[in-house]
């Protein structure tokens, strides 16, 4: 099951995201135990987890943050397409980068993207789910971590 | 690796191949080798478009995702190092754990950047292998 001070691992992995692909930093709030249904944004990019941890994990963000990531990023499509790839671009970089805690074994997959603020997010039975909300300029997004 | 020289003085461009299943990071490696000596080649989403386009294309470095679907970028490594044993490949990935960057070496890449990262860090990683 999560334990609390593994969370930091993935709080270092967001602020490093932003700091260094939005060259600007974000405020991570508190991290806290998921009751229920979280509110999700209007895309959700997900990643699988397997191996010696099971769960998932996933990343959702209205379309207006993701519009001003992809500017920072001298994008200039904001096509649909461009939102889906950058929310799961996201989750797979910040659940990536989470090897280097948890090891070779903290299987990921490829990213899988759900749209719409009410999509069918697996769940692992046992697992914990915690929250980690990200706000960055005006706008607000939480990072998910459910695993056993 | 050095850039060679050509019969009239000027120098032969590098050829890149960009291999990413994100089409936002492969539109950002190829932004960030717009200018000098690097020519790129083509931009593949996974390991068997990679391996196509490396057959049509020869290229002489190759940026390489490792978590891509249909075929992933470490078994693509080595058929890469098996069609051109000279060919440079930098893994670019955001799997950050020291056992992935050995097995990305034993199979024949020759560095390794994590994402997420900055141009400068890019074309730092980049410069390392080429010149």
């Amino acid at each position: 099951m999560l334990r609390e001070e593994e969370l930091k691992t993935f709080v270092d992995g967001t602020t490093r995201y932003f700091e260094v692909a939005a060259q600007q930093p974000a405020t991570i709030g508190s991290p806290y135990l998921l009751e229920g249904e979280p509110a999700m944004h209007d895309y959700t990019g997900i990643i699988s987890i397997s191996g010696k941890r099971e769960g998932v994990v996933y990343f959702t963000a209205p379309r207006a943050m993701l519009t001003v990531l992809l500017m920072k990023m001298q994008e200039n499509d904001f096509s649909h397409e461009s939102m889906r790839d950058l929310v799961g671009e996201v989750a797979n970089t910040i659940s990536g980068n989470a090897r280097r805690d948890f090891g070779h074994d903290f299987v990921i997959s490829v990213p899988s993207v759900l749209t719409g603020d009410k999509p069918d997010i697996p769940h692992k039975p046992g697992a914990r789910s915690f929250v980690i909300p990200i706000n960055w300029r005006s706008h607000s997004a939480k990072l998910v971590v459910s695993l056993t | 690796m050095s850039t060679d020289s050509h019969p009239d003085g000027g120098r032969r461009q590098v050829r890149l191949l960009i291999v990413d299943d994100s089409n936002i990071v492969r539109r950002r490696i190829e932004r960030s080798q717009r200018l000098g000596e690097i020519e790129v080649v083509g931009t593949a989403s996974n390991g068997i478009e990679a391996l196509e386009l490396a057959r049509r294309t020869d290229p002489d470095l190759v940026t390489m995702d490792l978590t891509m679907p249909q075929m992933d970028g470490i078994e693509c490594i080595s058929r890469l190092i098996e069609l051109k044993p000279s060919m440079r490949i930098l893994v670019i990935s955001a799997l950050a754990d020291k056992a992935t960057a050995v097995q990305a070496m034993e199979q024949g890449a020759n560095g390794f950047l994590h994402k997420p990262f900055t141009d400068r860090q890019l074309n730092d990683a980049i410069a390392e292998l080429i010149f």
